[in-house]
């Protein structure tokens, strides 16, 4: 089994915090992490890995230091790396940006799945999954709670819906976009560390990949950022305080005041 | 290839942009001003930079021919048969746009006998409905709804299509916008037209609710965006109605590798995205069994049930409940948070709520910071205090 993990190096928006005097973004000391939902993306895929063999390749968009983002990956039980580097892929949007990954993973030839997180958490799109599998011309599924089984050339899971869940079948090859719901990602282990540090992680650039250049990075995006600005949400407003009784009351009256009671 | 430039006779390496850059996009190297590739040129750099030493160069990308993609599309998603709110939500947001664009306003229906939803759409302002009514679209599945879609938008060509970021607007509009190749801006929290341009703004939370983007889709059409829940009310009734136009599911592209075996429905689960009101318990519960008095305050106001990450992950409540970043993200009209600090996870998923009201012990506690009402107590007493009140109005 041929599997695939997309994962992107994000900053750990956990640690970010505002500056309440410049209302910016405070970015000292924020680390790199691979995107929290890729780690269950990575864990599957070496769950699938160690249950029906084969081998877990982690693929990457990124710039150079996204190389470490890799490293993790194989240390959590990850085979190969690639990283898909070049500054023609520079801002690139989620179409853009999933047609570079689409031609990547084409270079590696022979895929059965394709494991996705459910999205990022910097741009928190959801949509680079399902758009790289219509570029490779493949079905997905999203939000993907649980894998029942892998066999006679299908797929068999359980899948998130608002308020139910559902049981699919999908032909391979198949990618599929999963939520944390799905597995508990495993620290890396010594040997796995030892074997990142070592692992050989490939690069490919812009002339390495078969495609359309104008459908990379900026020429290839249909979508353009034309303003970003820090919002204050924070709206602090009245704090009562007091007895349980009277907090009660004045909850009450709030409540009342909105017309939910 | 366009992208943010440097006058580097006016950089003084003042870091000030390295700093502001959300994106660690741009770095020193060999003692100049380096931009990478994880620059997304949203131009917070070009802002900030004291010298004026960045400047975006916009590269006009060529132009298809896209004066003819007229009318402002929204998808009125259904769920068993049945309209969905955010369905009513998006016409009223597509009227809005009406307003400052003088197009029509048209419906996309899709499933297995629903050309009976028609009529509510025509009776809340739809100037036009279409229709692809077939069993492959019984069960929603990525694939066929995506081709669907696609199938009206390439013949009747819309200018801007709008859906639901719900689970299912999130899972085929993306491959919708792939199929007819045009941008696609997730979740926003905002639309509107440009008086000047005609063209359609998003505006859309990012980088964990901490900072917010402007996004327009100039040279592509249509321009499309899902937008979240309860950011627009139902589209009110008024007596109209719409045309419709029934179309037949073009089979020859649906690869149809997907095959539905059956669903779960989950116990006890409101849809947390569809609620006016959100009642979430966190770590302050303590007890799994404490979660009783959290079910019965939401009854009471008629509304979901909510968990922090640290209560899902305690095993208190099912994931599905899990409100905030790797959870759901949810704008009621009313939140309260009760025995929630307020960790920034948690707060990226419901701060934009319209009214939130923390019930906390700790008065220092993050929640206060977010909150409209911040009700410095025990939840163990207050809300069961409260309890007793409201069911002595109702009895």
């Amino acid at each position: 089994m041929n599997i695939i993990v997309c994962i992107k190096q994000v900053p750990d928006t956990f640690e970010v915090k505002i500056d309440p005097e410049t209302n910016r973004i405070v970015r000292e000391g924020v680390e790199s992490v691979i995107n929290p939902y890729d780690t269950y993306a990575i864990e599957e895929a070496v769950r699938i890995k160690e249950k029906f063999g084969g081998k877990v390749t982690a693929v990457s968009m990124g710039p150079p230091q996204a190389e470490k983002a890799l490293r993790e990956a194989i240390s959590m039980g990850a085979d190969e790396a690639l990283l898909l580097s070049d500054r023609e892929f520079a801002g690139s949007d989620t179409l853009a940006t999933s047609y570079i990954l689409s031609c990547g993973i084409r270079t590696l030839k022979d895929f059965d799945i394709i494991l996705c997180g459910r999205e990022t958490l910097d741009g928190s799109t959801g949509q680079v999954g399902p758009e790289t599998a219509y570029h490779l011309g493949i079905p997905y599924i999203t939000y993907v709670s649980k894998i029942i089984d892998i066999s006679s050339g299908q797929i068999h899971c359980v899948r998130l819906m608002e308020d139910h869940y559902e049981e699919l079948k999908a032909e391979l090859p198949v990618l599929i976009t999963v939520i944390k719901e799905i597995n508990q990602p495993r620290i890396p282990s010594l040997k796995g560390m030892l074997k990142a540090k070592k692992a050989e992680v490939g690069f490919c650039r812009c002339c390495d990949v078969e495609g359309e250049k104008c459908n990379f990075g900026q020429e290839g995006s249909p979508t353009r950022v034309v303003d970003v600005w820090t919002e204050q949400l924070q709206k602090e407003g009245k704090k009562v305080e007091g007895e349980p009784e009277e907090l009660a009351s004045a909850l009450y009256k709030e409540l009342e005041d909105l017309g939910v009671v | 290839m366009a992208m943010v430039k440097i006058i580097y006779e006016k950089c003084t390496l003042c870091k000030e942009c390295i700093n502001e850059c959300p994106f660690e996009a741009i770095e020193i190297k060999d003692g100049r001003l380096y931009i990478n590739e994880n620059c997304t040129l949203c131009g917070l750099c070009v802002k900030v930079c004291p010298e004026d030493a960045l400047y975006k160069e916009e590269k006009e990308d060529f132009k298809t021919n896209i004066d003819h993609y007229k009318g402002i599309w929204f998808f009125a998603e259904s769920r068993d048969g049945q309209l969905s709110s955010v369905a009513l939500e998006m016409l009223n947001g597509a009227l809005k746009l009406k307003k400052s664009l003088d197009e029509e306003v048209s419906g996309i229906i899709l499933g297995n006998n629903v050309t009976g939803l028609v009529e509510e759409l025509g009776k809340r302002g739809a100037d036009k409905v279409y229709v692809i009514d077939d069993p492959a679209l019984d069960y929603f599945q990525e694939e066929p709804y995506a081709f669907a879609m696609a199938q009206l938008i390439e013949k009747y060509t819309p200018n801007i299509v709008i859906a639901g970021a719900t689970m299912m607007g999130r899972a085929f509009i993306p491959m919708v916008a792939a199929i007819v190749k045009t941008g696609l801006t997730a979740d926003c929290t905002g639309i509107d037209i440009d008086e000047e341009t005609k063209l359609l703004l998003q505006t859309r939370p990012t980088f964990g609710g901490n900072l917010m983007a402007k996004i327009i889709c100039k040279n592509h059409r249509p321009q499309m965006a899902t937008i979240r829940p309860k950011v627009f009310d139902d589209a009110p009734l008024i007596s109209g109605k719409a045309e419709v136009v029934v179309e037949e599911l073009d089979k020859s592209k649906i690869k149809n590798k997907v095959t539905f075996c059956g669903r779960e429905k989950i116990d006890n689960i409101v849809d947390l995205q569809e609620s006016e009101v959100i009642v979430s318990g966190g770590r302050g519960l303590k007890d799994p069994k404490n979660f009783a008095i959290i079910k019965e305050l939401a009854d009471a106001l008629g509304g979901a049930v909510g968990a922090s990450r640290a209560a899902v992950d305690s095993g208190w409540m099912p994931y599905p409940h899990q409100v905030g970043q790797t959870g759901k993200t949810v704008k009621p009209k009313i939140y309260i948070a009760c025995g929630i600090s307020g960790a920034i996870q948690h707060l990226a998923g419901m701060q934009t709520s319209d009214y939130i009201i923390a019930i906390n012990k700790d008065p220092d506690a993050p929640i206060f910071k977010v909150a409209n009402v911040g009700i410095v107590g025990d939840v163990f007493e207050v809300v069961p205090a409260l309890l007793k009140k409201i069911k002595a109005k109702n009895s």
